[in-house]
């Protein structure tokens, strides 16, 4: 029962990661436009880097 | 940011470069990728434009520009150039705190799933070893764990219930959330004095996952509402904001409609709404006064003619001599018809408040009774106690909670698939009551835009001549003109020297022969109108050179299945009722031809709104279907109403449901899926009645344990949202 001691720390520590992701997703905006986001998906070329508001995609 | 971005030194170079400013822009007809990649590309390409993005939930355009190298209307022109009106805003005065109580209530539902996924996972582990022996260190040390997530997420996540808990408490009344403040916190409470004696019992997981299930159904409900408040102010924002005013100089300045007084002339340009009501200083046109009147047909209007506020000036630019203006012009009066018509809807307390009105004081009695019976039975205040908060932790109104927002939300996406922008939360809930609908005629019934009914009378020729013409001009019947004439002509018609006389038609020249097209007196066509009878309905006259001028005659045009939509609507067991400001002839003919008994003509704004008040006091739940200005107060006064997306901005606004496209069938569909969602909504209070007739004896018996309230809890969440995933398969 020892590997508790590892275990339950490293459970805790992966379900914050993704609360602290959830978070810094939500700061960011990028939850502003569900809809929008949706439909952008299907766009060829994105737009430029820099043309964005907070999030950059990655360079072409 | 601005001042920061100016305040750092910049090369000499680029001193000329100012800092962005951003604008705000309110968009109409965005709807899919195509329509963001037009405007964000081609802004993107516009000299002096930094950024922009546009949010497709909201409707709203960022544009981030340069001062000096562009202009705010500019970009607006720009945008609506490409087909989609914009119109600019300030977002602080639609600010009113609802985008932050959104985030809030997600990070709190962040966090409470968060919390229930581990104290979960720490529960099954405490739970299975009920039966493989685990030691009571073992468990002590896992409730131990399970306090350190519960508590600071309770405290976080379960703010939103305390705050409005502490509210109603304040106010002396009872609301759902007093009872779920109530067993989180015991819960949360009690387990941790139980771990702290090393018992073999916590609710922690409990209290967490009760969190996680009604923040969930809490944040659906409130998504509903922002989404219908976003439409409802969406339209507002688009009502105009500034007026040209003329000073004594001839100078024209912008003026904020608000700030307009009486005396005060106004330069309406041709395609521009007027703000104020007044008569005509200078200058002729022609009036479109649809959205006023419900008239169809444009006024021609010269110097000292009457001319009222929202109504578009067509033609030509007049200057308008202001007689009255906000609080007095004939649109506040209508506006004020429809705020006391609202009185009464208000009245309208929705099921799931109805529900929690029995629901919240029955808890309480049943938890009360619990501890009671169970401390005189035994003497032993702590497990009376700890059973009490068994009782309140199942009975929470998880199940209940979820009940409304699932459907709802179902009902409106399946809504919005056929077209209908669902704008009050409850208005699903009221249109499922109706049994009468009542019609508008023009623009409802019919599409409220002409078309040419004679044109297999009309030589060929003679129809693309008027059409060319036509296409110069934005009177609705030369637009009907254009769009009755073949799209697929590639003869080029040459014409010189159009002008468009307000008040009488156009005139060209054509391979040297004059060429007029207009009322019949602009055409010379007196002699041919007698002989040919009285007309039939609105007509233009072409008059080509020395020839007999052509008749074009229009109408009005019923929606294409006007007459199928009522006749489900009846089937559905509505009655069906029309009530129009349009002549008693025009009124009789249309209900004729598609078998409405009862119709009323010639009814002004104040008599529609008596009308559904009397219906109202036989009983009926009325629906009003209307789009003019003149329906507004008369969309407010009834049970539900819809309108088309065409109406008048102030109608939409009345209205708790905007239909599109050019068919009358979202009508019978929205009352259709609100049956059918009302329907699932009630399933859903049966299916948590009868989930606490099973669970509740328990818990008073004091068989509730963790495992048993979480698996109670779980079940009956799961299945309430299953049912109201059910609606999507209703045909």
């Amino acid at each position: 029962m020892d590997v508790l001691i590892y275990l339950i720390p490293a459970a805790l520590f992966l379900g914050l990661i993704g609360l602290g992701a959830f978070f810094w997703a939500l700061k960011s905006g990028q939850f502003e436009d569900l809809d929008g986001a949706a439909e952008r998906i299907l766009m060829d070329d994105e737009d430029k880097p820099g043309t964005w508001f907070g999030i950059h995609p990655p360079c072409h | 940011m601005n001042q920061v971005t100016a305040a750092t030194p910049v090369p000499a170079a680029e001193a000329t470069t100012a800092s962005p400013e951003t604008l705000h822009l309110m968009v109409e007809n965005v709807h899919c990728a195509g329509c963001i990649k037009r405007i964000e590309s081609t802004l993107a390409n516009m000299p002096g434009v930094a950024a922009s993005r546009v949010n497709l939930s909201t409707k709203r355009l960022r544009v981030d520009w340069l001062p000096g190298q562009t202009t705010p209307d500019a970009i607006a022109e720009t945008v609506s150039g490409l087909g989609f009106p914009a119109r600019a805003f300030d977002p602080a005065a639609l600010q009113d705190g609802g985008e932050a109580e959104d985030r809030r209530l997600l990070k709190a539902m962040a966090v409470a799933g968060f919390a229930a996924a581990n104290v979960m996972l720490l529960s099954v582990s405490v739970w299975s070893g009920h039966f493989s022996g685990m030691g009571g260190a073992t468990r002590d040390l896992f409730h131990w764990v399970s306090a350190l997530i519960a508590l600071p997420a309770v405290v976080y996540a379960g703010m939103p219930f305390f705050a409005s808990a502490a509210r109603a408490l304040a106010n002396r009344a009872l609301n759902m959330d007093v009872p779920i403040s109530l067993a989180v916190i015991l819960a949360a409470g009690m387990s941790l004095q139980q771990t702290m004696k090393g018992a073999e019992h916590a609710y922690f997981d409990a209290s967490v996952t009760l969190l996680f299930f009604l923040l969930i159904g809490r944040y659906l409900d409130r998504r509903a509402r922002t989404k219908a408040r976003s439409a409802a102010t969406r339209l507002l924002g688009l009502r105009a904001a500034t007026a040209m005013v003329v000073g004594s100089d001839g100078r024209q300045r912008a003026v904020a409609t608000t700030s307009l007084v009486p005396g005060m002339v106004l330069a309406v340009a041709a395609g521009e709404r007027l703000a104020a009501d007044g008569e005509i200083a200078t200058g002729r046109t022609d009036m479109d006064t649809s959205l006023v009147t419900g008239e169809s047909l444009p006024q021609a209007a010269a110097a000292g003619d009457a001319v009222y506020a929202g109504t578009l000036n067509l033609t030509a630019p007049v200057e308008v001599r202001i007689t009255a203006a906000g609080e007095d012009t004939l649109l506040a009066e209508i506006v004020r018809l429809m705020e006391a018509a609202e009185q009464g809807r208000a009245k309208y307390v929705k099921l799931a408040d109805r529900a929690a009105r029995i629901y919240a004081p029955a808890v309480h009695i049943l938890a009360a009774g619990t501890l009671a019976g169970w401390w005189w039975a035994t003497g032993d205040g702590e497990r009376a106690l700890l059973t009490a908060v068994a009782v309140l932790i199942i009975t929470c109104p998880c199940a209940l909670g979820l009940a409304v927002p699932a459907v709802q939300v179902v009902a409106s996406g399946r809504l919005l698939q056929r077209g209908v922008l669902l704008k009050a939360a409850d208005g699903l809930e009221r249109l499922a009551q109706a049994d009468h609908v009542v019609f508008d005629k023009t623009g409802t019934l019919t599409l409220g835009e002409p078309a040419l009914v004679n044109a297999g009378d009309i030589p060929p020729h003679s129809l693309r001549l008027a059409a060319a013409l036509a296409a110069h001009s934005r009177h609705p019947l030369a637009r009907a003109l254009v769009k009755a004439a073949p799209q697929d002509d590639t003869t080029r018609i040459d014409l010189t020297d159009i002008t468009e006389t307000p008040g009488c038609g156009l005139s060209a020249r054509h391979g040297g022969r004059p060429l007029r097209l207009g009322s019949a007196a602009w055409c010379h066509a007196e002699a041919t109108a007698t002989d040919t009878g009285a007309p039939a309905g609105p007509e233009f006259w072409l008059a080509d050179g020395d020839d007999t001028p052509v008749r074009f005659v229009f109408a009005d045009r019923l929606r294409d299945d006007a007459r199928d939509t009522i006749a489900r609507l009846r089937a559905m067991g509505l009655g069906i009722e029309l009530l129009s400001g349009d002549r008693e002839d025009v009124v009789r003919a249309v209900a004729g031809e598609l078998g409405i008994d009862e119709w009323r003509a010639q009814c002004p704004p104040a008599a529609k709104v008596q009308r559904l008040k009397d219906l109202a006091a036989e009983g009926r739940h009325v629906v009003m279907v209307g789009d003019g200005l003149n329906d507004a107060p008369a969309l407010a006064a009834g049970h539900a109403s819809l309108s088309p997306a065409t109406a008048a901005d102030i109608s939409q606004t009345a209205a708790d449901m905007v239909f599109q496209g050019r068919s009358l069938a979202p009508v019978a569909e929205a009352v259709a899926v609100a049956r059918a969602a009302t329907r699932h909504v009630k399933q859903n209070f049966a299916l948590a009645l009868l989930y606490n007739v099973i669970a509740v004896p328990i818990a008073v018996a004091g068989f509730a344990t963790p495992l048993v309230a979480a698996v109670a809890m779980s079940s009956s969440s799961i299945l309430v949202t299953l049912n109201a995933l059910r609606l999507k398969l209703v045909k």
